[in-house]
């Protein structure tokens, strides 16, 4: 049985000029495993993530023929009863850790906050948890870095902390949007590592949401890409660069690729779709 | 390591800054104190020697007071004066201004005091309320509650409030601090009359001083209330729509946690420079419910100096407004530095 799936969801704004949907229709399927959503801005992947997570707030609305997790549906779950799978059973990261931790709380505290909020552990057990959460991310000295505040650690060791904390009470899902975009190139790498470990070990299923066909490729086991709030083309990982959909097509071409020269880079050309 | 040895060397000289900056920015207010002394049409001899002295005489205090050296030296002299705690004498008392003023702070202080306690423990609540439900019929109160403090003003609430209260309902006391019979009762030991008669163990006249302050105190307490929970609000909404917010939902924080621990815990600091702002403008502000209540504070004592003309008493309140204003300011920010851990860095 598949852990996540989801047919025909759709999220709706209100605008000015009447209801815009933002989600168009999305149906997939996921199991314990990497799948790779890939699209331009405003393709509605971002919103797709959040609507999983019960997090599109009114005036936006969501409706689906099926969002079911782990066998259970969502749709018509109360508040209380999803923040109880939030954080516990499925989990996000979030796209810069320079504004998704809280400014004035401790890292420690904030990973501990995780399981406090879910109060299964004792204090001395949620610290002990928290440290090797910290370890988990290969952060040196935990004891150390728990102690500080957001502002005074880097990027990428903020990032690292946004991992930990989402990983800590081991969720089945975990949604990570654009979880690499606000770091630095040189880091990037470690922070996927790190996820793609904590999938293999833990068996976590992982939705990775992001812009960078590349990485993309490279990490997930399936993708699928978005355009105008629907799926225009699923294929496997390895596949992306023999994809028959003119827009993944167009995607791919408009790549700049290190060992070739061109006159001018392609860009997307909307009339074909 | 390096951190601990920067933390050592940068605190001494953050306070020596801070010491200067504060040093300076009373000099300035002595001098506007100054200036207005020299400035204003009244003769500082006059007030001395009287309208039928003769013109030797009057010469000879001029000198006397030291009105014929130059500005500066002037200016120095009334410096070293203030900071040896002398603000001259009051023509309209006939006792030294810094006595007088001892007298009528506390009133003021106790006054104020109590509305920014009323101000806070309000305000704010109303003010994290009306983000969490913005746009919400209860947002909507409140916020007419907030336009209402700014828009109505304190000598006709108070009134209303002495008419409702005191005239029909006989719920709090009249006008002044106690009641007559209990007035001088109490031996004044900090000046505030709650905590004086609480010591002296004298329930009555704590019972009385209490029925006349609750009724000036909510009044001022009310105009501080619109201003914090204003800004309360503005402030609410700006952390509500942060993404760490987002994160704590995916955590499944419940929802009075967000607003309290995620929320509300990046602005305390901030609202401490708000709270400071509008207890320091309850102090300074306080003349028109003071002349309504027949309040014996800074404020009436101020006034009745202005209409008797009484120089040395005005300069000498608008000092010790000044550095209240002054030191409610500079102490709020160096608490929010000392709070915030963004700031500390």
């Amino acid at each position: 049985m598949s852990l996540l799936s989801v047919e025909n969801l759709r999220v709706t704004f209100p605008s000015d000029q009447g209801p815009v949907e933002v989600v168009r229709g999305l149906s997939f399927e996921l199991g314990r495993e990497r799948l790779g959503i890939v699209g331009e801005s405003g393709s509605g992947k971002s919103m797709t993530g959040r609507a999983v997570m019960g997090l599109i707030a009114s005036p936006g609305q969501v409706t689906a023929d099926k969002l079911a997790f782990d066998g259970t549906d969502l749709r018509d779950m109360s508040e209380s009863a999803l923040r109880k799978l939030r954080g516990a059973r499925m989990s996000m990261i979030l796209q810069d850790p320079k504004f998704s931790l809280n400014p004035v709380i401790r890292i420690g505290a904030q990973i501990e906050e995780a399981m406090a909020v879910h109060g299964a552990l004792t204090r001395s057990q949620r610290c002990a948890r928290m440290l090797d959460a910290l370890d988990a991310v290969r952060i040196d000295d935990p004891a150390r870095v728990a102690r500080l505040y957001p502002h005074e650690v880097s990027g990428g060791m903020g990032q690292r902390v946004m991992i930990a904390m989402m990983v800590v009470m081991e969720p089945a899902l975990m949604i990570a949007d654009e979880p690499t975009s606000a770091l630095d190139v040189s880091v990037r790498g470690q922070v996927l590592d790190i996820l793609d470990d904590l999938v293999k070990r833990r068996g976590m299923g992982l939705m990775l949401i992001s812009h960078d066909l590349n990485m993309v490729a490279r990490w997930c086991d399936r993708i699928l890409v978005m355009y105008q709030g629907a799926i225009v083309e699923e294929i496997a990982a390895g596949q992306l660069y023999a994809a028959t959909h003119p827009y993944t097509r167009g995607l791919v071409a408009s790549l700049p690729r290190i060992d070739e020269s061109r006159d001018r880079l392609p860009v997307l050309d909307r009339t074909a779709l | 390591m390096k951190r601990e040895t920067e933390l050592t060397l940068n605190r001494p000289i953050a306070a020596l800054n801070f010491l200067l900056t504060l040093a300076v920015t009373f000099l300035g207010l002595l001098a506007i104190t100054f200036l207005i002394g020299r400035v204003v049409p009244i003769d500082p001899v006059l007030a001395v020697v009287g309208d039928r002295a003769s013109t030797e005489t009057y010469e000879a205090v001029r000198l006397q007071m030291g009105l014929d050296d130059p500005l500066i030296v002037q200016f120095a002299r009334y410096v070293w004066q203030v900071m040896q705690g002398d603000l001259g004498m009051s023509v309209s008392t006939g006792r030294a201004v810094s006595e007088d003023l001892g007298r009528v702070f506390p009133a003021t202080l106790e006054m104020a005091t109590l509305g920014i306690i009323i101000g806070v423990a309000i305000g704010v609540p109303m003010g994290v309320f009306a983000a969490a439900r913005q746009g919400k019929w209860v947002d909507q109160v409140i916020r007419v509650i907030g336009l209402a403090g700014y828009a109505i003003p304190a000598f006709w609430l108070g009134l209303v409030g002495l008419v409702i209260f005191y005239a029909n309902l006989r719920w709090v006391g009249g006008p002044g601090r106690i009641d007559l019979f209990l007035d001088g009762m109490v031996p004044p030991r900090s000046g505030l009359l709650l905590i004086d008669s609480a010591i002296d163990g004298n329930w009555e006249a704590f019972r009385s001083a209490l029925s006349h302050i609750i009724l000036p105190a909510t009044i001022l307490g009310f105009f501080a209330l619109a201003y914090i929970a204003r800004m309360t609000r503005s402030f609410m909404l700006e952390q509500l729509s942060q993404e760490f917010i987002t994160t704590a939902r995916v955590k499944g924080v419940p929802e009075r946690l967000i607003l309290w621990r995620h929320a509300f815990r990046p602005i305390w600091m901030q609202l401490i420079t708000v709270i400071g702002l509008s207890y320091a403008g309850l102090l300074e502000g306080s003349v028109m419910i003071e002349t309504v209540f027949s309040w014996p504070g800074i404020g009436n004592y101020l006034t009745t100096a202005l209409l008797n003309a009484d120089m040395n008493a005005v300069l000498g309140a608008t000092l010790v407004i000044g550095a209240v204003f002054v030191g409610i300011n500079k102490g709020s920010d160096a608490l929010y530095r000392l709070l915030d851990p963004r700031a500390r860095a």
